[in-house]
């Protein structure tokens, strides 16, 4: 069995942090990390790998310093290791992404997809879905559980108030929760290994031009644009108290409820 | 045929999400500044009974396709009955709430009929000079946001965040109903479903919930949130978390108020142990009043808190159900 695993190297954004005079995102010092719906993804392939045997290639696409989320994933036990980089898929926004994406899967063999649900740099979802519908695949998404059994996945789905189980025949796509399951860690010899000569291939344009058209890439493929950003202004300061004992704190409270006639 | 505001309404179970309407009062607020109408798809088994509720609460027209294979949600046939029915009427803007469905199927139909999309809007608009769709959403975790445009595709769409959009005051009116047939072929399903399983419905979904008791890591434990509960208890009130606690599983994860957690705008939200990191604010800023209790007065929550309280919550909560429950009691 084949497994493609997606991933995106992003900045942890629980670790970002804005200047409070200027009202700018800090980057410096921000850590970069494989994006931990996409580890779960990782995790799965690699679950399956252990149970059944498979091949696990890893695929990114980014800036060539995506190579250090390539070379976690390896050291974690994944078989071959993409980078999908080059200036003119810069930009990109998820239609574009998806095309690109689809575009080197169209040139690599596969009996499943895996994709993390969403990054947490964008948050979008819809990276997976969108590779799903460039390939012709079936897709799940929010797969909270699943095993393999005769060529078939059992799925578990989540949505708000339900899940389904469901049977989907390979090939597929899916897109994986952090729920999951929990991420092994890289091995001693897995790092070593990950660091060798010629682990991590480059793919650029030139590879997947027969497979996807220059005008489905990068910022000039890319159908959204941002029109502007901007950081939200803080609402009014409420009252602020330090210092009560806990019968004020408590008297605080309930004048606050009765004010608004909550009780 | 003339451009419109397409809303995509979801259903589960014949029963219309809550979303739908929301995005139908904010959809004919849109389709008003562009003089145009509202048209919203129903989509599912039996639905038809639906569409007098829609256009009573603000649609113009609806657009229903009943079938065997859209009984329960798949990605594929959903995904081509929504594209034909997108092709037929080319509208200018399109919207679907943000939900597990609507972030499935919104991408899938995008990717298909060649258009951009902007995942979870918190705001939408109309630029007054080009007429384009501004959609604004939250980005890098909530840190940003950020105005995304989409100029040379049609329909703009948008998937949009559940609860926070205004649903209209519902009004008699009249409307068209029209089915939409879809040329459904066996192999637009290759998924099947074994089994739904439905979470047990005694707790409210914390998005409709009136007053949230919400709780962060410095409750400390799963146990402690015993002391919430009977404060949830005394004002009726529910309970929710930020991703700390639920990351630590003292509350199941439906519970979990923020980014990567639902969007609540609740009459009062209580926050005890909660530091207010940014992506859970981004989940809970819009509501009425907020009450912070925490030992941290560094901690960020106190900026948006309307009473934000130095104390231990372990101190303050059960005196302040035993305040709560005197007062009903006189």
């Amino acid at each position: 069995m084949k497994i493609i695993v997606c991933v995106k190297q992003v900045p942890d954004t629980t670790e970002v942090k804005l200047d409070p005079v200027k009202g700018t995102l800090i980057r410096e010092g921000v850590p970069s990390i494989i994006n931990p719906d996409d580890k779960s993804g990782i995790e799965a392939a690699l679950s399956l790998k252990d149970q059944y045997g498979a091949h696990v290639t890893v695929l990114t696409m980014g800036p060539p310093q995506a190579d250090a989320a390539l070379r976690e994933a390896l050291a974690m036990g994944c078989d071959e290791a993409i980078l999908l980089t080059d200036r003119m898929f810069g930009g990109a926004d998820t239609w574009a992404t998806a095309s690109t994406i689809a575009g080197a899967l169209k040139t690599m063999e596969f009996d499943l997809i895996i994709t993390g649900r969403q990054a947490i740099d964008g948050d979008t979802a819809q990276v997976g879905p969108q590779i799903a519908e460039r390939l012709n695949l079936p897709q799940v998404s929010y797969v909270e559980e699943f095993k393999c059994e005769d060529g078939k996945l059992f799925l578990k789905r989540q949505f708000e108030d339900r899940y389904q189980e469901l049977e989907v025949k390979l090939p597929a796509l899916i897109t994986t929760l952090s729920e999951l399951n929990k991420p092994r860690y890289m091995t001693v010899g897995g790092v070593f290994d990950a660091y060798g000569e010629d682990k991590v291939k480059t793919i650029s344009y030139q590879d997947i031009k027969d497979h996807v058209d220059v005008a489905n890439i990068g910022l000039k493929g890319s159908p959204t644009r941002v029109f502007k950003s901007f950081t939200k202004s803080p609402k009014a300061l409420g009252q602020f108290h330090d210092g009560v004992t806990t019968d004020q704190a408590v008297e605080l409270i309930v004048s606050k409820l009765k004010e608004k006639f909550i009780i | 045929m003339s451009a419109n505001v397409l809303i995509y309404c979801e259903q589960r179970d014949a029963a219309l999400q809550k979303v739908s309407l929301e995005l139908i009062g904010k959809g004919k607020e849109l389709a008003d500044t562009l003089g145009q109408k509202v048209i919203a798809v129903l989509l599912g088994k039996n639905i038809s009974g639906l569409a007098q509720e829609l256009i009573d609460h603000g649609a113009d027209e609806v657009i229903y396709a009943d079938h065997d294979y859209l009984a329960d949600y798949l990605t594929e046939p959903f995904t081509k009955a929504f594209s034909a029915i997108l092709k037929e009427q080319d509208p200018e803007i399109v919207l679907i709430g943000a939900t597990s469905i609507g972030r499935d199927l919104a991408p899938r139909t995008a990717a298909r009929i060649h258009t951009g999309l902007t995942a979870d809007c918190t705001a939408l608009d109309i630029d007054p000079n080009t007429k384009g769709f501004l959609m604004t959403r939250p980005a890098f975790g909530g840190n940003i946001m950020a105005t995304i445009i989409c100029p040379d595709h049609k329909p703009q769409m948008a998937t949009v965040r559940p609860g926070v959009m205004v649903v209209r005051k519902k009004e008699a009116h009249k409307g068209v109903i029209r089915e939409f047939t879809v040329d459904f072929q066996p192999e637009d399903i290759n998924v099947k479903i074994l089994n739904t399983v439905k979470k047990s419905n005694k707790r409210k979904d914390i998005t409709e919930a009136k007053i949230l008791v919400s709780g962060g890591r410095g409750v400390g434990s799963g146990e402690n949130f015993g002391a919430l509960r009977s404060l949830a208890a005394a004002l009726g009130a529910e309970i929710s978390a930020s991703r700390g606690a639920v990351d630590l599983e003292y509350v199941e994860k439906d519970r979990q108020v923020g980014q990567t957690g639902k969007t609540v705008r609740p009459d009062l939200y209580f926050a005890f142990g909660i530091s207010g990191a940014i992506q859970h604010v981004a989940g809970m800023e819009s509501s009425e009043l907020i009450i912070a209790v925490n030992k941290d007065a560094e901690a960020q929550i106190f900026q948006y808190a309307d009473l934000g309280i130095v104390g231990d919550l372990h101190k303050v909560i059960p005196k302040l159900v035993d305040a709560l429950t005197a007062e009903s009691s006189t």
